[in-house]
């Protein structure tokens, strides 16, 4: 393979595989750095919650358990369209690249848009609501434990928030890649940065799957 | 090797698993297992199945070099160090305080904390 | 293109430094190793601002009374001096520059695995460190590097938020570092070039990469939290709320503990190179110098709870992070004993890299030990936030970090630039630097005994006498970096022509030419021969017919 030296293969390899392999590992190791930093939230989430589970499940009941559902639906759904894309790149179908990763696209800003609405929810409950679910000054909650409530709040965002800039980082580069895929830059032998986004953006849906029940399952029952 | 071609039927199969468990573990939330952490560990398993399905099948790690496992499972024992001993303080405050001037009577009784405002 | 102006006779061999010279070939270069000189003049720039903030309260810190500084300022002045050494010095020192300039040359290998992530790194940190910039002239950040909560999250007056934003951000560089750095060592090795012959300069650095990839990420996130709380009001940290300040520093002290290692692996992966050059032997021990370095970077991460003993965090915790602690001992202890096992029967010559070695060894014993005093919990109940912990951590970083900083730039320079420094006044410098180094922060391990708190810029009159000896090492230490400024700039247009290999060292590095052609190796080196191959011939030709312009003054 290396007495050809393809456009797609940087200078510095020697091989398609010695690239291919370099890609996988480096966005690996990136996803450990990003298991981290959603690691110090959970941390902060456990010892709060810890402390204050009462404040805890009555946060989580003011949030939208069938907005929550239906987000958790579309994001699953669009890591599949997700797979899908890589699959169709594989097996050189560049057309059909480009379509999964558009569905991608569509999915992931439908899951931002759903998110839009329940934040709304929060920023403006409206005239005569009974509390203000904003951290911050304007909290208002009557309740014994609206300062624990409160703490659970400024979680939600945070953590909420910060999955949020990955989603959108996330359908950035998707965007870009489904650019490039409609050139047809993607092909059964160079297919590195669609896979490289597909564990990104796998890896989002598994923030998510742990923040869905932490932050909208608890005291239910 | 670490590039599969992973057959479209696998891939349906493990998105009807995920969600058959989304819709799973929303119904079990509201079921009362007696105990509020049990409610947890059930909603905690599920998230971690479905979070092994998308990791073992979508991300390929099922095809994947040993080495990505080790990546993958290594940054899960840091985040548990980080959260546990951190733990290992919170849940020790108040119990080591009260264990230790009941075995060594000549430590002093800790300060009455001050009411609560 | 203009052509390059020598004075030599002969053209000048096609190298990376001369094959291309506008400033763009510069500013968006690829090769690592224009990327690593781009990060050491940055780097030094950093280090001159930290190193005159230090010099500042030091001035201040000469009389009992406040002449200089008010409280206030006094606060800004060290908070500077912390960020940027810290952020912007200490923890890209090594990786960035020694690293980036060389992992790529000793793995064989043509550049990094990702070249334009390597390029977007400096750029990131540049980014990171004009934030940091700009926080200081806006009027500074008191809240000490540390950024404890509730202090800079509620009652801090001051740009709290700019300072954070560039420590975040310098801490995507730190990643985008760290992740080449793993990649390269492991997909790009040259053929031949097992685990096991990699110089312990890799493994330091494949170490300190894992350390940077697994804590880096939790600062982050710690500091976004403060950012929320302080920008938008989320009272994640607010006691008024039920929340808790020392989850920060839990969350803090978890990436700026093994932040230590990030500064100390790559200086003893330095440490353990020109030991073993100027020894003229295979190291001691490889393998449990190699596998030290990853036992420290595991080790590293549970000790964190030893920075918060008078915190409120419980005597159980506090008893288990002293445990944990005494264990990281055991590796540096480990390669301490296999670097004097190396030295001993050695052909030991005393060149100036090698002197910054012994340095390191000596001031970093002494670092280290007085670390035991820290992590045991009766004495620290009555060392902490003294000067004796101000000196340890100074003898840890400075006597450690940056004498193993100093003594791979003097190693490597040659190999950097292609020309020799002035061996004579490079040691006499190291002499001035190490002694200077004493003065400043020996008297302050004194200080912190006798109770001199640290952060303080007035204090009882009887300290006095320790303040002068300390504010006047710290002026022969800025004369000694002044001296090695000026003769390594003055080197770099009248040096000596280094050759390949000045040192009669081993390695990859040294089978390239002196600087480096652009891709490294004229063609892909293949290795045949264990690691430290001193007992052997080198395989360059030896300096002396190295080449007809070695003779060049």
């Amino acid at each position: 393979m290396a007495d050809s030296h393809p456009p797609y293969l940087a200078h510095h390899f020697e091989d398609l595989e010695q690239q291919k392999q370099s890609a996988t590992l480096g966005i690996w190791l990136f996803l450990i750095t990003e298991v981290m930093f959603f690691g110090g939230l959970f941390l902060g989430y456990i010892v709060y919650r810890g402390m204050y589970p009462e404040a805890w499940h009555l946060g989580s009941g003011k949030l939208d358990i069938v907005l929550g559902t239906v987000n958790t639906v579309v994001l699953i759904v669009s890591s599949l369209t997700m797979a899908l894309a890589v699959r169709s790149a594989q097996i050189n179908r560049p057309k059909a690249c480009a379509n999964y990763l558009l569905a991608t696209i569509v999915l992931g800003t439908a899951f931002l848009g759903i998110k839009a609405v329940e934040y709304s929810a929060k920023f403006f409950p409206g005239e005569d609501a009974a509390y203000v679910l904003i951290p911050g000054a304007n909290f208002f909650l009557d309740s014994p434990f609206s300062n624990g409530v409160q703490l659970f709040f400024s979680f939600y965002f945070t953590m909420t928030g910060m999955h949020a800039i990955h989603m959108i980082i996330g359908i950035g580069i998707l965007a870009w890649l489904y650019v490039k895929a409609r050139q047809g830059t993607y092909h059964e032998h160079y297919y590195n940065p669609v896979e490289v986004t597909g564990l990104y953006w796998h890896f989002v849906d598994i923030v998510w799957i742990f923040l869905f029940p932490l932050l909208y399952l608890i005291g239910r029952h | 090797m670490d590039h599969p071609i992973v057959p479209v039927k696998t891939y349906l199969a493990v998105f009807f698993s995920l969600m058959v468990l989304t819709f799973l573990t929303v119904y079990v939330a509201f079921l009362d297992f007696g105990h509020g952490l049990l409610n947890d560990l059930v909603a905690m398993s599920i998230a971690t199945a479905k979070a092994l399905l998308v990791l073992v099948i979508f991300m390929h790690l099922k095809y994947s070099a040993r080495i990505l496992w080790l990546i993958a499972g290594s940054s899960i024992v840091w985040m548990v160090v980080m959260i546990g001993l951190t733990l290992a303080d919170y849940r020790s405050r108040e119990w080591i305080e009260s264990q230790m001037h009941r075995a060594v009577p000549w430590v002093a009784h800790p300060v009455e904390a001050p009411p609560a405002e | 293109m203009t052509s390059v102006t020598d004075t030599s006779a002969s053209p000048p061999e096609k190298n990376y430094l001369n094959e291309k010279i506008t400033v763009s070939s510069w500013l968006l270069s690829l090769d690592h190793k224009r990327i690593g000189l781009l990060y050491l003049i940055s780097l030094l720039v950093f280090f001159l601002i930290g190193g005159a903030a230090a010099l500042v309260f030091r001035l201040e810190l000469l009389t009992p009374e406040a002449n200089l500084l008010r409280s206030e300022t006094y606060n800004k002045f060290f908070t500077t001096h912390g960020i940027v050494m810290i952020f912007f010095f200490l923890i890209p020192s090594i990786p960035a520059v020694l690293g980036n300039f060389l992992l790529p040359i000793m793995l064989g290998a043509k550049d990094f695995a990702f070249p334009k992530i390597n390029l977007a790194s400096w750029y990131v940190f540049m980014a990171g460190g004009l934030l940091g910039i700009i926080a200081t002239i806006a009027g500074g950040v008191e809240t000490g590097w540390t950024f404890y909560t509730p202090y800079s999250t509620m009652y801090a007056n001051s740009n709290v938020i700019l300072a954070v934003s560039g420590a975040f951000i310098a801490g995507f560089s730190s990643i985008m570092t760290a992740l080449n750095f793993i990649v390269t060592i492991h997909k790009m090795r040259a053929p031949g070039l097992t685990w096991f012959r990699l110089p312990l300069f890799v493994w330091a650095m494949y170490a300190t990469a894992l350390v940077i990839l697994l804590g880096t990420p939790v600062v982050a996130i710690t500091l976004v939290m403060i950012f929320v709380e302080r920008a938008f009001g989320f009272g994640i940290f607010d006691p008024a709320l039920g929340g808790d300040p020392v989850l920060f520093q839990h969350l803090f002290w978890f990436y700026s503990h093994p932040a230590v290692y990030i500064m100390i692996l790559p200086a003893m992966g330095v440490v353990s190179e020109v030991i073993s050059c100027f020894s003229k032997r295979r190291l001691y021990g490889y393998k449990v110098i190699a596998f030290s370095s990853l036992a420290i970077a595991v080790i590293g991460f549970f000790v964190w709870g030893h920075h918060m003993f008078v915190s409120s965090q419980s005597t159980f915790a506090s008893l288990t992070f002293s445990f944990l602690t005494f264990f990281v001992a055991v590796p540096t202890a480990l390669k301490m004993l296999n670097w004097i096992m190396t030295l001993y029967k050695g052909s030991v010559s005393l060149a100036s890299p090698m002197l910054y070695a012994f340095g390191f060894l000596g001031l970093f014993v002494i670092g280290g030990l007085t670390g035991l005093f820290l992590s045991t919990l009766g004495t620290d109940i009555h060392f902490h936030d003294t000067y004796f912990v101000v000196a340890h951590f100074h003898y840890v970083m400075v006597g450690g970090g940056v004498m193993g900083f100093l003594a791979g730039l003097h190693f490597w320079w040659p190999k950097m630039t292609g020309r020799k420094y002035p061996e004579a006044i490079a040691v006499f410098t190291a002499i001035v630097i190490f002694v200077g180094f004493n003065l400043t922060f020996f008297p302050q391990f004194q200080l912190g005994v006798h109770g001199m708190p640290r952060r303080y810029h007035v204090y009882p009159e009887e300290f006095q006498l320790l303040h002068i000896f300390s504010t006047s090492g710290a002026m022969v230490l800025g004369f000694g970096y002044t001296i090695m400024a000026i003769y390594l700039l003055w080197s770099l247009k009248f040096g000596q022509k280094a050759g390949s290999n000045p040192w009669d060292a081993r390695g990859l590095e040294w089978e390239t030419s002196s600087p480096p052609p652009t891709h490294n190796f004229h063609q892909t080196p293949v290795v045949r021969q264990p690691v430290y191959p001193y007992e052997a011939p080198s395989v360059t030709a030896p300096p002396a017919n190295d080449s007809p312009e070695a003779s060049h003054g």
